[in-house]
């Protein structure tokens, strides 16, 4: 086993067996963790190669470079792992989060929206699953997600980041 | 407006063109279809009371009647993205298909390369590079912001740049040169814009930007598109830079037309002239559209 190297773009091992860097979470894991947490399709990255570059930031590419690249940025960071939760970013959550069936937590009232998006915390009845969630509104009639909250003890803390918080 | 008085001889109705140029610009947005349609984009806005004018050419570009779009919930989205209607022209000349690997030479703050990726429907690999690592920054929060999964983002100096990082990659399907340019054609939106224009300063920015067409042109594959484009007037960085390339490259001019009103290329400038299919790159005025001033020439690699 080597160590990660946060620099560079190492792939994604497919499975356990396959893990050269300790640590790195296999291509299998996180589709999983994608399809059990928010019930998205198994083919969610099907067409996607899957990268690591700095501690468990996940990063998926709709092409495949073959070798592991030397460049700044390879796609859309998808998921932090390496921590006791791993954590979906706010634009995966927009983009892959429409087709999420579970752990959506719906902000109906218009300033429920808002508070999120300025990154407050509230108080919300819900009996869904402690942990991340995708929180959503509906938008021109369909549920668009807004980005991932933490939901403990009845209160939906927002993890919208700072430079994308806005006060409407 | 002093350094646009050389351009009396070149451009029809010149009384037209420098009132134009005085005038501010309509703020615009380009709807990002990687998330949203058109018609839904326009029916959120409309929900947050901003009025949409859609223009004709191009159902994804929309005129706001607020300067501030990025206070709505359809940008908070990432539906929609601040980009001016003109500069929204080079990703559609280029036109590249859904599986294409892209390289964006001059790529920074990115509102071409998410265009970019757009028109491949995200699908395939569009190279962003720049020299400038501030200016990349902004160009990943936009790829970011609107989700954008296909772009790959290199820091090098476009005249030099290679596909190295990139193994199995031999050569590009398709090229964008968005040269670093004197921007005369932002001046609706610069104020300052013409500060230190004039001929000797396009003819020193030419030799970069020949460099880095040359450069485009010969990492694309035989039979692949390369776009030239800058929002300058100056034929000094542009006719004259093309002129250049298509006799250093194997390269051929090809005639485009994306619904924009716009004037051929030049063929003669002062004691210059350059190759006849010249004619084939577009000149965009302000008088033109209502937009700012842009150029763009289409190139074919021959070999
Ligand atoms: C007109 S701007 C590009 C705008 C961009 N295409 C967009 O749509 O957002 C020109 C860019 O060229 C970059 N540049 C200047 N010289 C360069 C060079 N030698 N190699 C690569 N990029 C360069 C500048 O940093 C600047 O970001």
């Amino acid at each position: 086993m080597t160590d990660n190297d946060s620099q560079t773009f190492g792939r994604l091992p497919a499975t356990d067996a396959e893990r050269s860097v300790a640590g790195r979470p296999t291509r299998a894991a996180v589709v999983d963790w994608w399809t059990d947490r928010f019930g998205v399709p198994r083919t969610i990255f099907e067409s996607y190669t899957l990268w690591e570059k700095g501690a468990g930031k996940v990063w998926a590419l709709p092409f495949d470079p073959g070798a592991p690249v030397p460049v700044e940025a390879l796609g859309l960071t998808v998921l932090r792992t390496r921590q006791e939760h791993w954590k979906p970013t706010t634009i995966a959550a927009q983009r892959f989060g429409r087709e999420a069936t579970r752990n959506v937590l719906r902000l109906d009232e218009r300033d429920q929206a808002a508070a999120f998006l300025a990154g407050e915390e509230q108080e919300i009845a819900w009996d869904g699953d402690w942990g991340y969630v995708i929180a959503a509104h509906e938008l021109t009639g369909r549920l668009e997600p807004i980005g991932v909250g933490l939901y403990t003890y009845g209160t939906l803390q927002s993890m919208v980041p700072k430079g994308r918080r806005r006060e409407f | 407006m002093d350094a646009l008085s050389r351009y009396e001889p070149i451009i029809d109705d010149f009384e037209g063109f420098l009132a134009a140029c005085e005038r501010p610009l309509p703020t615009t947005v380009r709807v990002n279809p990687l998330a949203v349609t058109p018609d839904r984009a326009v029916e959120a806005l409309a929900a947050e009371g901003v009025a949409v004018d859609r223009r004709e050419w191009h159902p994804g570009v929309l005129e706001v009647d607020t300067n501030k779009p990025g206070n709505t919930w359809p940008y908070v989205h990432g539906w929609v993205h601040g980009q001016e209607e003109v500069s929204c022209v080079p990703p559609r000349v280029l036109d590249p298909e859904p599986g294409d690997v892209v390289w964006d030479a001059c790529a920074a703050p990115g509102g071409k390369t998410a265009q970019i990726a757009a028109e491949i429907d995200d699908d395939g690999l569009v190279v962003a590079n720049d020299d400038n690592l501030g200016r990349l920054s902004a160009l990943r929060g936009n790829c970011d912001r609107l989700g954008v999964t296909s772009a790959a983002v290199t820091n090098t100096d476009a005249r030099r740049a290679t596909l190295d990082a990139f193994p199995d990659v031999a050569a590009v399907d398709a090229a964008l040169v968005d040269a670093p340019c004197s921007c005369e054609g932002t001046i609706r939106k610069n104020a300052d814009a013409l500060d230190g224009a004039g001929a000797s300063a396009s003819r020193s920015l030419g030799r970069l930007q020949a460099d880095i067409l040359a450069r485009a042109v010969a990492l694309t594959r035989p039979g692949g598109t390369v776009v030239y484009s800058t929002c300058t007037f100056a034929p000094e960085e542009n006719e004259a830079v093309v002129d250049e390339v298509l006799g250093r490259t194997d390269s051929r001019l090809v005639e485009f037309d994306v619904g924009l009103a716009s004037a051929p290329g030049l063929t003669e400038w002062g004691d210059a002239s350059y190759d006849d299919s010249l004619a084939r790159a577009q000149r965009y005025y302000p008088h033109h559209n209502d937009t700012g001033g842009f150029f763009a020439a289409k190139l074919e690699v021959t070999a």
